[in-house]
């Protein structure tokens, strides 16, 4: 038996190739090109009319979009400007995500999502300046300057805000939905990660006791195809979505550059997701136009490739529509876009000049009583 | 006043809030079906059902997390760890998001949440389960620290943890909870968080002593009686916020003190009381402050290497012969 074993060793190292560790994911590289981020699954051919949208409701939803890319553009600027510092993550492409989701669920479900937040907020009304102000640290921002481009927040429109720690709030989306299971109160959660997060252990915990519970939650990764500098390709093996399948977790994919196509799924899933609470796990694939952060040098994907995503522009898309199906002209564009553009405007003179926080607010909101003890 | 055991103290102050406040609930691993996994939720789950005393997989960071999105939309849970040496499992829910949510928002999160559970070593265990945190915990802005002595203080304690609104670590021994002790049988009985006890009187030396090792104190100070020394113990039950005035008063008396804390010794608990006395009665002391930890070893299997390992009533005395000169 021994001298067998010994044989078979010997026979295997014979064999051995060099070995690396180079990620190897979903899809193939061919003649050493990454793939593209993600594939888009064909769009909804739905029209407006079949989804239940209203033409104002049309108009919102570009207003909205309009309103979250004019938002990063001109807080990029800003940044560039050194008005600001701390992590700038844009949300620029992955608008219809944002907005189809919340024109489909009702205004008290409950949204949580990573750093990558700006859009979130906006949709769930933070105020053009609420939210400048809090890139600019200011105690007018939504948090109070407290939290910064990474932790927006309005709780009284149930959005409990962005998170910073990748994957960590994953679990709190449960947990979201689990008072609201455990109130009866009829609203559902749902809870937004980048694709980097799959791989993190709070998921898969997150997911078991979801399905054990029958938690009320949409888990929904916006594949935007890059967690930070590794393309979904090379960070995470199978498809993501099929996560789902180990847990017994309804699932679907949807294309994130098209807003009727969010909110059709969203629309839908959520109806399932109240009337059997159940989980459910949405991937949704997108694509951010921008590095992951300011100091990105986005060397691990071509030119080329964003062009191709950018022809599949969600604002455009729907513009598009509006105008072939004669909802809005070339004039009510104008309007809109100048409506828009002087109310950012607006909100990054108002950040620019709002008074800081005081010093002493430094001790405020560290614990729920008036005069809580602090340690020295 | 009746006799209870700590375990019988912890279930009685749950129980009590489940049946005053309907948001409270508890889960962890083992409490519901099986009781608790050290008999700390025996009969809740007959009592409240499978709603509000729930079994989790053993997926600490999943359903801590759990319970603080469950506490962020207006729940009050009580998560028990099996013992806070899993809870490092969940260590980014604790310190990331609970200690966090409401600060970085600005004040829009309340966050009434209570994780409780065993912490630090109960016998020959190995280096994994033998951990104390609560020195840890207490590092941490936005975090309570509880680590209870008795059946008494833990009751009145972790009645006043479960009604904070602010996240509280509360913690307990196994080897503990079978320990009897006089509980009060007041009505709604609370102990305000922050508050320490001075729990035995004398002139000679202060020993400050919490969770397990106030046990090891109270035995040492016994001994040192019998040579004539009178030792002074004060329980801050509460490591965080700390009743700080209570052992400066103390020493103030005194003149000298002995600090034991069953975490190791690098930036523990032993090591801020020390610098915080220096401080704050610097010319009351009569000798250096001393303190008796576990070593900067981890916890050894082989019971000689345990004993060796543990703070020991012969480490205080030693300890208070020191800062009283008689060795």
């Amino acid at each position: 038996m021994k001298k067998f074993w010994h044989q078979k060793l010997t026979m295997a190292k014979k064999k051995t190739k060099e070995i690396n560790f180079a990620p190897r994911g979903i899809g193939e590289e061919k003649d050493g090109v990454v793939q593209k981020g993600v594939d888009l699954p064909s769009p909804t051919k739905k029209k407006h009319k079949s989804l239940g949208l209203s033409e104002d409701d049309l108009k919102a939803m570009y207003e909205q979009m309009y309103l979250q890319r004019r938002f990063e553009e001109r807080a990029m600027q800003q940044y560039q400007k050194g008005k600001f510092g701390g992590f700038l993550h844009l949300y620029i492409g992955q608008e219809a995500v944002s907005t189809g989701t919340v024109f489909a669920l009702n205004d008290d479900d409950d949204i949580i999502t990573a750093y990558r937040d700006h859009g979130w907020g906006l949709c769930r009304g933070i105020t053009p300046k609420e939210g400048m102000a809090e890139l600019f640290g200011k105690a007018a921002g939504c948090s109070k300057g407290k939290g910064g481009s990474m932790h927006f927040a309005k709780t009284e429109n149930h959005f409990w805000g962005g998170y910073g720690i990748v994957g960590g709030h994953i679990p709190i989306g449960g947990g979201l939905a689990f008072a609201n299971k455990y109130d009866q109160n009829g609203r559902i959660a749902t809870c937004f990660f980048g694709d980097g997060a799959v791989d993190q252990g709070a998921l898969h915990e997150t997911f078991n006791i979801s399905q054990l519970w029958g938690l009320p939650v949409i888990y929904v990764v916006e594949n935007n195809g890059y967690s930070m500098g590794t393309a979904a390709k090379r960070h995470t093996v199978a498809e993501i979505v099929d996560r789902a399948k180990g847990y017994g977790m309804k699932s679907k994919v949807v294309n994130g550059m098209d807003v009727f196509s969010v909110y059709e799924a969203m629309k839908e899933v959520a109806e399932d997701v109240r009337k059997n609470s159940e989980p459910y796990f949405l991937e949704i694939r997108t694509y951010r136009y921008r590095g992951h952060s300011m100091s990105d040098p986005q060397k691990y994907r071509t030119k080329e490739e964003l062009e191709t995503y950018q022809k599949n522009d969600p604002i455009e898309r729907l513009k598009t529509y509006l105008k072939d199906e004669k909802i809005l002209s070339d004039d009510d564009f104008q309007e809109i876009e100048d409506k828009i553009e002087e109310e950012v405007l607006e909100a990054v003179e108002f950040a620019d000049n709002a008074d800081f926080p005081e010093k002493s607010a430094l001790y405020d909101d560290m614990f729920a009583e008036e005069d809580p003890y602090f340690h020295n | 006043m009746a006799e209870l055991q700590f375990r019988e103290a912890i279930k009685e102050a749950i129980d009590e809030e489940m049946a005053r406040e309907e948001k409270v609930f508890i889960m962890g691993e083992e409490v519901a079906e099986y009781n608790g996994a050290y008999k700390t939720t025996e009969g809740l789950l007959d009592k409240y059902g499978y709603k509000r005393v729930i079994d989790t997989p053993i997926s600490e960071l999943g359903f801590a997390g759990i319970g603080v999105g469950a506490a962020m939309n207006g729940l009050r849970p009580i998560i028990e760890f099996m013992t806070f040496n899993f809870a490092v499992l969940a260590a980014d829910q604790i310190i990331n998001h609970a200690s966090k949510a409401g600060y970085m928002t600005g004040g829009q999160i309340d966050m009434p949440i209570v994780f409780r559970g065993p912490n630090a070593s109960a016998g020959q265990l190995g280096a994994t389960h033998s951990v104390a945190y609560d020195s840890m915990y207490a590092h941490f802005p936005g975090l309570k620290v509880i680590y209870t002595s008795e059946p008494d203080d833990a009751k009145g304690l972790l009645k006043s943890a479960i009604r904070d609104d602010n996240p509280v670590i509360f913690m307990e021994s196994e080897q503990m909870y079978g320990m009897k002790g006089e509980v009060s049988d007041e009505d709604d009985y609370l102990i305000p968080i922050g508050k320490g006890k001075i729990k035995r009187e004398g002139s000679d030396v202060t020993i400050v002593a919490h969770g397990k090792m106030y046990h090891v104190a109270t035995q040492a100070a016994a001994q040192l009686e019998k040579d004539g020394v009178e030792v002074e113990i004060i329980d801050p039950r509460t490591v965080k916020p700390l009743d700080l005035p209570l052992i400066i008063e103390s020493i103030k008396k005194t003149n000298r003190c002995v600090v034991v804390d069953e975490a190791h010794p690098f930036a523990g608990f032993a090591a801020e009381i020390g610098f915080l006395i220096q401080r704050e009665a610097f010319d009351y002391l009569d000798a250096p402050v001393q303190r008796v930890t576990l070593p900067d070893v981890n916890a050894p299997f082989s019971k000689p290497l345990f004993d060796e390992w543990l703070p020991s009533p012969k480490n205080v005395i030693d300890a208070v012969n020191q800062v009283t000169y008689r060795s």
